[in-house]
């Protein structure tokens, strides 16, 4: 009973994390490359989860077969949420380069209040649901009393995390845009003068982490069923824990982190209390910023003058 | 040459025509509506249509007159300027004048019920703006969980008030310390941490009190709320129109007709005292050594800190008083609504806080006046356009920050400077 009832948060933990884990990248890439923490990122997944919505709903009136939906959504979710992804950066980001340090803090703040409340209006504020898309799934350990159950579902969440991730970090490490990334998370002024684009380097960087951030909505509509124009709020900050947590401007860092968020928050509502179980993000945000601010695969920090 | 550039601007107008299809398509062009338990998708494409339209027709024109100009200097700088220099040669006539109309305010022919109840309402955020003006404007520390302070006054209010039965008078210093309390209380740890950082920490502080006050029945009464909060009474002369037996009424004392509007004019003239007496402290903090010590820290902690101004204490005293004027505030609130529920202290109380401070220019006493009278104004004006409002909010927080960083007040006055000597 016991070993079931801990597996089966084991799962979910893990499913939840990847979910996590993939908005958190999008935190961590844009505080990597610019220094700023993108505010209005958890709002961009909100959006990615609503064309996801959407577009599941129109694939239900025609007859094409399961798997291709998944794909077609997947891919329609990305494009269009990357193109959010890059008009915030043009409008709101990219005149306060040269700004002092809080002022794009304060602009992704408004930027976040205006796509809430642009989605609120465009599609209402009741919450939708969503019929279940993949249904079924395994269970095991019938015996002891607790079933513990696997869904296709889960499966399919973990794995396209894992895929996804396998991509991008390929993307991050092996390709000359990765290396314009990194170079220019190093110096921007000098990654100018050797030649590279640094502001399609930025707008490519926002283009990536909005589109693996509207993937964690789609999962998200998929595995909750139920969405509202304020999913962004809550789901931004637990991402953002996640990321400083793995070490913020760390990429697998953002994974990892992610990954321990989920689990924290599942194991917390299964044995401590399910109210406040959006305390215990917060908390370990806390605990982690005054003990180990640059988190576990981050790098030191150090103030010059 | 003039025809190319034509040419890019056509085609520039036009990628913009198709960024916005792909942006408004979707979300705009396909409302999801619920029917029967399932949602059907209604399209309206014609709004996409006029959306993009504009949008393309918009950038087309102001690549041509815009950006096509040689001067790019806009005029906003020039009317923040000349709005400065007004305001400092004419500073203490005009702020003198605001005192005295506020003061008249509700006697004059035109105030009602309705336009006192938004006067209170914007000295009420007045008070939080100047509250949270010395943690954000003069210590520089972005606090983006203010409301959590103002929660924390609201309810440590009532509380009192209901269960001791204590009076405004007792209770409101005892708001502020707990208030102030707290706000050492989370200080204390995060206060060493980096702008950005202690922004999303604050956030997540303000929001962890929400979900207290609504999870934590037995004390708060969770969504449900606190009622039965008792109303102000004038120096222990409650406003009430039948009296109990032997119990003297403020109308009965003075010897005049009952008016509910008595008591609101008597709101409005507490939270007047309570918004003027926290300008004067900061006015007046200012010129102290600690003071001067938070503006030196916004402006550089590493050169203070060799100094010899420790860093984490000016921030805590930044802190906890920031936090006790919010709790002052609070507890007004909670003797004005005579009702209070976790509702009332979202995160978007604390954003429209900092956007009045931001808005007004960090630092700047007479900027959170204007910067509220114009925010609450507009969402006041737009009262029936719930979320369109918010949009402007928003928009209007990204545009400040692209064009005026600094607010409308811009220009910083030295709080001291060296007097000229005069042999030379």
């Amino acid at each position: 009973m016991d070993t079931a009832y801990f597996l089966q948060q084991l799962i979910n933990g893990v499913t939840l994390g990847s979910v996590y884990g993939l908005i958190a990248i999008g935190y961590t890439m844009v505080y990597g490359i610019i220094g700023m923490i993108n505010f209005a990122h958890g709002d961009i997944f909100m959006v990615g989860a609503f064309i996801a919505l959407i577009s599941f709903i129109l694939f239900a009136l025609t007859s094409i077969a399961l798997p291709i939906v998944l794909l077609l959504t997947l891919l329609i979710a990305m494009v269009f949420t990357a193109c959010y992804g890059w008009t915030v950066e043009k409008l709101a980001y990219k005149p306060l380069r040269k700004s002092f340090r809080l002022a794009p803090l304060i602009s992704a703040l408004g930027m976040s209040i205006v796509l809430q409340n642009y989605v609120q209006a465009a599609q209402g504020a009741r919450i939708k649901t969503l019929q279940p898309v993949i249904q079924g799934g395994f269970t095991f350990m019938e015996d002891t009393g607790f079933t513990v159950s696997l869904s296709y579902l889960q499966i399919f969440i973990v794995l396209v995390t894992i895929v996804l991730m396998a991509i991008f970090t390929l993307l991050i490490t092996k390709t000359a845009l990765g290396r314009a990334q990194r170079a220019c998370e190093q110096d921007r002024t000098m990654t100018a003068l050797m030649g590279i684009n640094v502001d399609r380097t930025i707008s490519i960087t926002f283009i990536i982490g909005s589109s693996l951030a509207s993937v964690a909505g789609m999962m998200f509509v998929m595995y909750y069923g139920v969405i509202d124009f304020y999913i962004g709020f809550l789901a931004g900050i637990k991402a953002f824990t996640a990321a400083v947590l793995g070490g913020i401007g760390s990429v697998p860092g953002a994974m990892l982190g992610g990954l321990l968020i989920g689990l924290i928050e599942v194991f917390w509502s299964g044995y401590i209390s399910i109210e406040y179980k959006d305390i215990a993000a917060f908390t370990v945000l806390v605990v982690v910023l005054i003990f180990f601010p640059t988190g576990f695969l981050g790098k030191p920090d150090i103030e010059k003058v | 040459m003039e025809k190319k550039f034509f040419q890019t601007s056509i085609k520039d107008s036009l990628f913009t025509g198709l960024i916005a299809l792909a942006l408004f398509g979707p979300i705009v062009g396909l409302r999801t509506v619920a029917k029967n338990e399932v949602l059907e998708v209604h399209p309206k494409w014609f709004i996409v249509l006029i959306i993009v339209i504009v949008c393309a027709v918009g950038r087309f024109l102001t690549n041509l007159y815009v950006y096509n100009r040689d001067q790019k200097t806009g005029i906003q700088s020039s009317i923040g300027k000349s709005i400065s220099n007004f305001l400092d040669t004419k500073g203490y006539q005009i702020a003198l004048t605001a005192i005295i109309f506020s003061v008249i305010f509700p006697f004059l022919p035109f105030t009602d019920r309705y336009l006192m109840d938004i006067a209170i309402m914007m000295l009420t955020y007045i008070m939080l703006g100047w509250g949270l003006n010395i943690v954000i404007g003069l210590a520089g520390l972005l606090d983006l969980g203010y409301v959590a302070f103002y929660a924390v006054g609201a309810y440590s209010y009532a509380l009192f008030a209901i269960h001791f039965g204590w009076s405004f008078w007792i209770c409101l210093p005892i708001a502020g310390i707990f208030a102030a309390m707290f706000g050492v209380l989370l200080g204390f740890p995060v206060l060493r941490l980096r702008g950005d950082y202690l922004a999303i920490v604050t956030l997540a502080f303000g929001e962890m009190i929400r979900i207290l006050l609504l999870n934590w029945y037995q004390l708060t009464k969770g969504p449900d709320g606190l009622t039965g909060i008792p109303r102000p009474s004038f120096f222990g002369l409650p406003f009430k129109s039948f009296p109990d037996e032997g119990e003297q009424t403020f109308h009965t004392f003075f010897g005049i007709e009952y008016d509910p509007m008595q008591r609101i004019i008597f709101l409005y003239y507490l939270i007047l005292v309570l918004a003027l007496i926290t300008n004067l402290f900061t006015i007046k903090i200012r010129r102290l050594p600690i003071g001067r010590a938070w503006e030196a820290l916004r402006e550089d902690e590493i050169a203070c800190k060799s100094l010899g101004v420790n860093p984490r204490n000016t921030k805590l005293t930044a802190f906890a008083i920031g936090a006790m004027f919010g709790g002052f505030a609070g507890s007004f609130f909670a003797t004005r609504q005579a009702f209070i529920s976790p509702e009332s202290f979202t995160f978007i109380e604390s954003a429209i806080i900092v956007a009045i401070v931001v808005l007004g220019g960090m630092g700047s006493q007479t900027g959170v006046v204007l910067a509220t009278v114009f925010l609450i104004g507009l969402i006041e004006v737009f009262r029936d356009f719930e979320s369109y409002r918010m949009i402007a909010f928003g928009g209007a927080m990204v545009l400040i920050m692209i064009f005026r960083p600094r607010g409308i007040l811009a220009t910083r006055k030295p709080t001291i400077t060296l007097e000229k000597s005069s042999s030379k």
